[in-house]
């Protein structure tokens, strides 16, 4: 990347840039080498910075300082906007590796379809197809598109990278609205459910961010920390009631994440989710914005509050919709998100689609590994998610703190 | 003076919730059969409230933070996972016929073997960081979370009322012969730490200061750690998971008396938190019939209660 204030005999490249837990949910780090034009074809490596800046653009640290400060900023926003593209998070890897995960996808399961059989097939299979295996697979996609997006706004919107649904109240409060609709109105459809628990979780959502924003003094563990919080206060709510009325067991069945119920008749909801992932697509640029803090997107001329209440709404939605569904799904909203910033940065815009790329393929993934261990039987997604997520975010953290 | 004052204040407020927990509702017909079940029950319930104190306050001393207890390493998921992976594998009359200390044993021993193997990641890293240790609690909870509810939807529902019986931290079926191995163990990790109170004081400046001081940091800390873990737990093992109270009792307790002696804060804490616990118990028993556990009280009490603290804090 060539910038215009340098000179010309200078070049700057910007090895990476990223923001990430280990350092501070609140500020980013940039890595520059700077290059001296040696030839025409070849520089020399004169030095490497690290500069680490806060979100609203302010420098707090750098590395080998002895340039200019303006020059800093102004590069660690650049680079904020275009980092360098991680080679597995271009889009077309992940398209086609999510193709294949697809098709893999429809012919497992305890009824053997071969891939030869498209050509010639019969009634029998047809129905299996159409009735489950489709269904199934569409629902996966949705689901896990829904929550790494989901996750991905929260994190946006509260500025702080361990922020999720899961750890935001907003699945907990949906939770309790499940309980609420099987006391108050068991025998009701599942769209009515679906609305219960929405408004619930919209509610519980609201009611995190309205007290993080009187909190004075906001670091990255408070955030989440108070997001578990009013979670496990609505979930003793929830708890006493279940309790109660012997629902203990019922709820967490409801909440353990299945896909194997997934069949036609059963999963439309989840169609709710598309156009919500639409929305999101659209306002990905706003939600960057919103990032950057109140008072800053203000001064950009953003409707700070609508773009909020959109964003939680979009959540709360597809939060709800996929727990009436399919169940709680840990840690897809957490670790997918940050995994494709670590490569991406945290311009929406760029990073929202592999984002949902990535969540859509990690839930494959584990769907197919949870149908192939045990075969015939199922392991629950729900396990499989949380284990390999463990892991894999166990893996990337400790490999950044070293 | 004062802060000797405020803690006879906080003992005496104990010992009023002790006799009524134990005299409400006794008489001559009921004394032979209530009294000693009442005294079991209430030495399980100070036992417990006292460990979570003790433990609460030197894990925030030592990691330097007034916002993590050790319950946030995911250990109470442990413990779930554990009842729920015995009788998974066993079906619950394991649990019914052993005598229970076996299962409390086995319970305890995993927990603090893997408390220290925790305490060992982070610690290894230098510098203290929080960050990753919130991180690793969130992710071993969530971990044996997804095992543990896995398991818990196969199992017979009959079955499954066992475990959920663990999943609440309850005090009314204290094995007594457990309580007596449980008091055993806390009365000597206790008397362990009681001759580094004062070097906990020194702890709290911080690493560097400590070490300047003279105090031997990476000893300490590691023998406070080992006592941390036996303690929760057993605490864990003994009732079940009580999340938010080692939180509630240790700031209340810091708010209160409003010194950095630990000799204060410690007693302090415990007091706090048998009184919570009774106090809790007593709700439970007397006002809502038993109709749900104490830890749902504690956790919706100590939520609220922490969620007021950081709206009025400036600086926690």
């Amino acid at each position: 990347m060539l910038l215009p204030f340098l000179h010309e005999n200078y070049r700057l490249s910007c090895q990476r840039s990223f923001l990430y837990p280990s350092i501070s949910p609140l500020k980013k780090q940039v890595c520059f080498s700077i290059f001296y034009k040696v030839s025409k074809f070849s520089y020399k490596k004169l030095n490497i910075f690290k500069i680490d800046i806060s979100f609203s653009g302010k420098l707090l640290f750098i590395e080998n300082e002895c340039h200019n400060h303006y020059h800093y900023i102004k590069l660690a926003n650049i680079c904020q906007l275009e980092p360098p593209v991680g080679g597995i998070m271009k889009k077309r890897y992940l398209i086609s590796i999510l193709i294949i995960l697809s098709f893999t996808s429809i012919f497992i399961g305890v009824k053997e379809i071969s891939p030869l059989d498209i050509l010639n097939l019969n009634e029998d299979k047809i129905q299996i197809l159409l009735l489950s295996r489709l269904p199934r697979l569409v629902s996966i996609i949705a689901a896990g598109m829904g929550m790494s997006i989901s996750g991905l706004i929260m994190q946006q919107i509260t500025q702080n990278k361990f922020v999720s649904p899961t750890t935001a109240a907003t699945i907990d409060s949906a939770k309790l609205g499940i309980l609420i609709s099987l006391i108050l109105f068991s025998s009701a459809g599942s769209l009515i459910k679906m609305l219960i628990s929405f408004t619930f979780a919209l509610g519980g959502s609201f009611l995190f961010l309205g007290i993080l924003k009187k909190i004075k003094y906001k670091n990255a563990i408070i955030v989440p920390l108070l997001g578990m919080m009013v979670g496990s206060v609505i979930d003793s709510i929830t708890t006493f009631f279940a309790y109660k009325y012997d629902l203990v067991q019922n709820i967490s069945s409801w909440m353990q994440g299945n896909f194997s119920m997934v069949i036609k008749g059963r999963y439309e909801l989840l169609y709710i989710s598309i156009p919500l992932l639409v929305i999101a697509f659209l306002y990905a640029n706003q939600f960057t914005l919103a990032g950057m803090g109140e008072d800053f997107s203000k001064n950009l001329g953003l409707n700070y509050n609508r773009v909020v209440g959109i964003g939680i709404s979009i959540v709360a939605l597809i939060s709800s919709v996929v727990v009436i569904t399919v169940g709680r799904i840990p840690f897809l909203g957490l670790i997918i998100p940050n995994i494709v910033t670590m490569y991406q940065g945290d311009n929406l815009k760029k990073s929202i689609f592999p984002t949902a790329l990535l969540g859509a393929l990690f839930l494959l993934l584990c769907d197919i590994l949870g149908r192939i261990i045990i075969y015939p039987y199922e392991i629950s997604i729900g396990l499989t998610v949380g284990v390999l997520g463990s892991f894999i975010f166990l893996y990337l953290i400790l490999r950044r703190n070293s | 003076m004062k802060e000797k004052k405020k803690i006879y204040f906080l003992g005496v407020i104990l010992i009023i919730l002790f006799s009524l927990f134990i005299f409400m509702g006794l008489n001559d017909r009921n004394l032979g059969y209530a009294l000693p079940l009442r005294i079991a029950k209430i030495t399980a319930i100070i036992l417990t409230g006292s460990a979570i104190g003790f433990s609460s306050t030197i894990f925030q001393t030592i990691t330097n933070n007034r916002i993590l207890t050790p319950s946030v390493l995911g250990l109470d998921s442990l413990y779930l996972f554990i009842q729920t992976f015995i009788v998974f594998i066993f079906g619950s009359s394991f649990l019914a016929t052993s005598s229970g200390s076996f299962n409390f044993i086995l319970s305890i021993g995993l927990m603090a073997l893997f408390s220290l193997v925790i305490f060992k990641l982070l610690f290894k890293k230098q510098g203290n960081n929080i960050f990753f240790l919130l991180l690793l609690g969130l992710v071993f909870g969530t971990f044996f979370q997804s095992i543990s509810s896995f398991m818990q939807v196969l199992i017979d529902p009959n079955e499954f009322l066992i475990v959920q019986n663990k999943m609440f931290a309850s005090f009314n079926n204290v094995n007594t012969k457990i309580l007596w191995l449980a008091l055993l163990i806390s009365f000597l990790s206790v008397g362990y730490t009681y001759k580094y109170l004062s070097s906990l004081d020194v702890l709290s400046l911080g690493r560097e200061n400590a070490i300047n001081l003279g105090i031997d940091y990476d000893k300490v800390v590691k023998k406070m750690l080992i006592v941390i873990s036996i303690l929760v737990s057993v605490s864990t093992a003994l009732v079940g998971p009580i999340t938010f109270l080692g939180l509630l009792v240790v700031n209340l307790s810091r708010e209160f008396i409003k010194t950095y002696k630990h000799k204060y804060l410690i007693i302090g804490s415990m007091l706090l938190g048998s009184s919570f616990l009774v106090g809790g118990q007593l709700i439970a028993e007397r006002i809502i019939n038993f109709s749900t556990p104490i830890s749902v009280i504690i956790n919706f009490i100590g939520g609220i209660y922490f969620i007021y603290l950081l709206l009025k804090e400036e600086k926690i």
